[in-house]
């Protein structure tokens, strides 16, 4: 058995099946499952290394040839994906609190195979067309058949599909630059067209716009999964870019650009999310400072750049997730989720209302969640590298806190003589609760991500130089 | 020369098929005109692809043509909102449109056929009409069907200069990918909204 059949195959054919075979009643534990068991191999079975069980030998074969191109997942990879497969499980698992199982479930696995894939692929410039075809699979997610598709989704495939010929044409000009270091104009054009892709991609400022559009539109579920998914793997990408060719790293302006659109990114999204007044629109905002900080960490002049990028994408998949769950339970009752809509919710649906605010204070940057120590650890390198840059990024975390404090004040906007209720299901509360814990956990013991986060650097030799 | 001659032509029904999708409101030309677009495709990647890959982007791309066809006439209530809705503006705005985009081509092609040489002036110019066409189509519309032909022209477009550039199949086969999944998305989207919402207590 190889790895790629294993982490692509598998979860692609599982969620396939689960489409057409299963009903929506046991579709998020066996897919949840799927993905927690995958998720153990990766953490326990190391790959390309012989294992003996008794009298039995087994190795995971590390590549396979597809239309003579390899998909290769080696030893440094299986952190990764117990971290990826581990985050989608979480995601899989809570679409039974949230309502949306069946066909979340079989395309949630098929997206994530996708993007698994386009870390395997290799040139792993066709990781492109790899993210393209999980772009468009995730389009049904956000668009029920009964509903009428808005104009948020119709951007968000625009724009993703732009990315993709910009990368492809911009690794081709790549080989070019090796080749040939000193040709200054091709080294510029390659960088713009490089440039170009990666802020559709991520949805660099004014880019982002689709995104709120989105988040008005869509279930903030589906929503939530796409704005964990597509930028986790993005980054992912953009670290083997960066890895890869030693002039990007090296160029300055490169360096610049991909910082200073990480703080425009942060000091935007946290400005306009706190003049909002809905509740999927201040999720966006805050996915979109989140990106920015990734994009901020990633342009950091430090040897641990890999494991600040890795502290602050880990939190973020628990983070969404919390969010995302306890707006769609919210949801339910208080279409369409402005704050007309959900005042005194407090009194109604604690439990969720607790955890939207645990994640939104996480993602804030707020001491003892699970957002914290990677913001620490990214002020003390900014702080290093650019004090304007800093204050930027402080304020854009401030409007965020900003927002937090009027959504809580909104949800606990209720008459004096309302009663408190419970009005989450047990698997919500569940849910929501673990994943409330997880923040705090995470908060106040980051020491226990050490052993996967130590281990991740691994995958960009380059890059700790 | 002959094969010159023959690849100028397609650069011309190119320019006559992304013009024509740009400026007609009948879907049925719209979606005729783009399969003679893919016809001009076709020609122009196999300059520089083996004709069984080539063939594989022209099947494809027919194979869009039809999804998108059958799912635009099972809506015929969509012909209404059309009319009175979609294109603010004039024939003539779009014809002039189409003709900046030539130019900006024509201006432009001598200028990577120095930069990347052996890639050939009509496959350059025939690539950047549909990039340029597409763009232009998607700046002009919020339509979905006519939002994703603009799409599927900017990768037609895309994949001409591409072929130039990378011959892998794997490549071939996933932009096919993107291509028939474009056109499901497309026909997708389109239909969405007019299924009724059926909650579960109902199904039961």
């Amino acid at each position: 058995m190889s790895a790629p059949i294993i982490w692509i195959l598998l979860p692609f054919v599982s969620g396939a099946l689960i489409l057409l075979l299963l009903g929506e009643k046991y579709a998020a534990y066996i897919g949840g499952g799927i993905a927690a068991f995958l998720a153990m191999i990766a953490l326990f079975v190391p790959i390309d290394t012989a294992l003996l069980i008794g009298s039995v030998s087994i190795k995971i074969a590390p590549a396979i040839q597809v239309f003579g191109r390899s998909f290769e997942l080696v030893t440094a990879d299986g952190p990764l994906l117990a971290v990826l497969y581990g985050l989608a499980a979480l995601w899989l698992f809570g679409t039974e609190a949230s309502g949306t199982a069946h066909r979340f479930v079989s395309l949630g696995l098929m997206i994530v195979a996708l993007l698994t894939a386009s870390i395997a692929v290799e040139p792993f410039l066709y990781a492109a067309l790899l993210l393209e075809i999980a772009a468009m699979l995730v389009v049904p997610l956000l668009v029920p058949l009964y509903q009428k598709p808005g104009k948020g989704v119709v951007r968000f495939i625009i724009y993703q599909t732009f990315a993709m010929p910009f990368i492809l044409f911009s690794g081709w000009m790549l080989a070019g630059v090796e080749a040939s270091p000193g040709n200054l104009s091709t080294t510029i054009q390659s960088g713009v067209m490089l440039s170009m892709g990666f802020a559709f991609l991520f949805g660099v400022f004014p880019l982002y716009n689709w995104i709120p559009q989105l988040m008005e539109e869509a279930s903030p579920y589906a929503a939530g999964f796409l704005l964990w998914a597509l930028p986790t793997f993005t980054v992912i990408f953009s670290l083997g870019f960066l890895d890869r060719y030693t002039w990007l790293r090296n160029t300055s302006q490169i360096a610049n650009a991909i910082f200073y659109s990480g703080v425009i990114m942060t000091a935007t999204s946290g400005i306009f999310g706190a003049l909002q007044r809905h509740l999927g629109r201040i999720l966006g905002y805050a996915a979109i400072a989140e990106t920015g900080l990734l994009l901020t960490a990633i342009a950091l002049k430090t040897p641990d750049m890999v494991s600040i990028v890795f502290l602050t994408l880990i939190p973020r998949g628990l983070e969404l997730s919390v969010w995302a769950l306890a707006l769609s339970i919210i949801k339910r009752r208080a279409y369409p989720l402005r704050f007309s809509d959900i005042q005194g919710m407090a009194r109604k649906y604690p439990i969720a209302v607790g955890a939207i605010f645990f994640a939104h204070l996480s993602i804030a940057g707020f001491p003892l969640l699970a957002g914290f120590p990677s913001r620490l650890a990214l002020w003390q390198e900014l702080s290093l590298q650019s004090l304007s840059a800093s204050l930027w990024v402080f304020i854009g975390l401030l409007g965020l806190l900003i927002s937090a404090l009027r959504t809580l004040a909104a949800f606990v906007m209720a008459k004096e003589d309302t009663k408190w209720e419970m009005n989450e299901s047990p698997i919500q509360t569940v849910m929501l609760g673990i994943g409330m814990a997880g923040l705090l956990v995470l908060g106040m013991f980051p020491q226990s991500l050490q052993p996967i986060i130590s281990n991740l650097p691994a995958l960009f030799q380059h890059l700790n130089q | 020369m002959l094969a010159e001659i023959i690849s100028w032509v397609a650069v011309a029904l190119a320019l006559t098929a992304s013009t024509a999708i740009m400026v007609s409101r009948d879907w049925r030309i719209s979606l005729g005109a783009l399969a003679l677009q893919y016809l001009a495709a076709f020609w122009l990647v196999t300059r520089h692809l083996p004709f069984a890959m080539g063939s594989v982007k022209l099947i494809a791309g027919w194979m869009v043509v039809a999804i998108l066809g059958m799912t635009r006439i099972n809506l015929a209530n969509l012909e209404q909102e059309e009319s009175e809705a979609f294109y603010p503006r004039g024939a003539a705005f779009r014809v002039i449109l189409m003709g900046v985009v030539a130019f900006a081509a024509a201006g432009a092609a001598p200028a990577i056929e120095a930069a990347i040489p052996g890639l050939g002036l009509p496959v350059i110019a025939g690539g950047l009409i549909l990039i340029g066409a597409g763009m232009a189509h998607l700046g002009v519309t919020s339509d979905l069907l006519r939002v994703t032909l603009g799409l599927l022209t900017v990768i037609s477009g895309f994949e001409i200069l591409y072929a130039a550039v990378e011959s892998a199949i794997l490549v071939t086969g996933l932009l096919a990918a993107v291509n028939l999944g474009l056109s499901v998305l497309g026909a997708y989207l389109l239909t969405a909204g007019s299924v009724p919402f059926v909650s579960g207590e109902e199904e039961l």
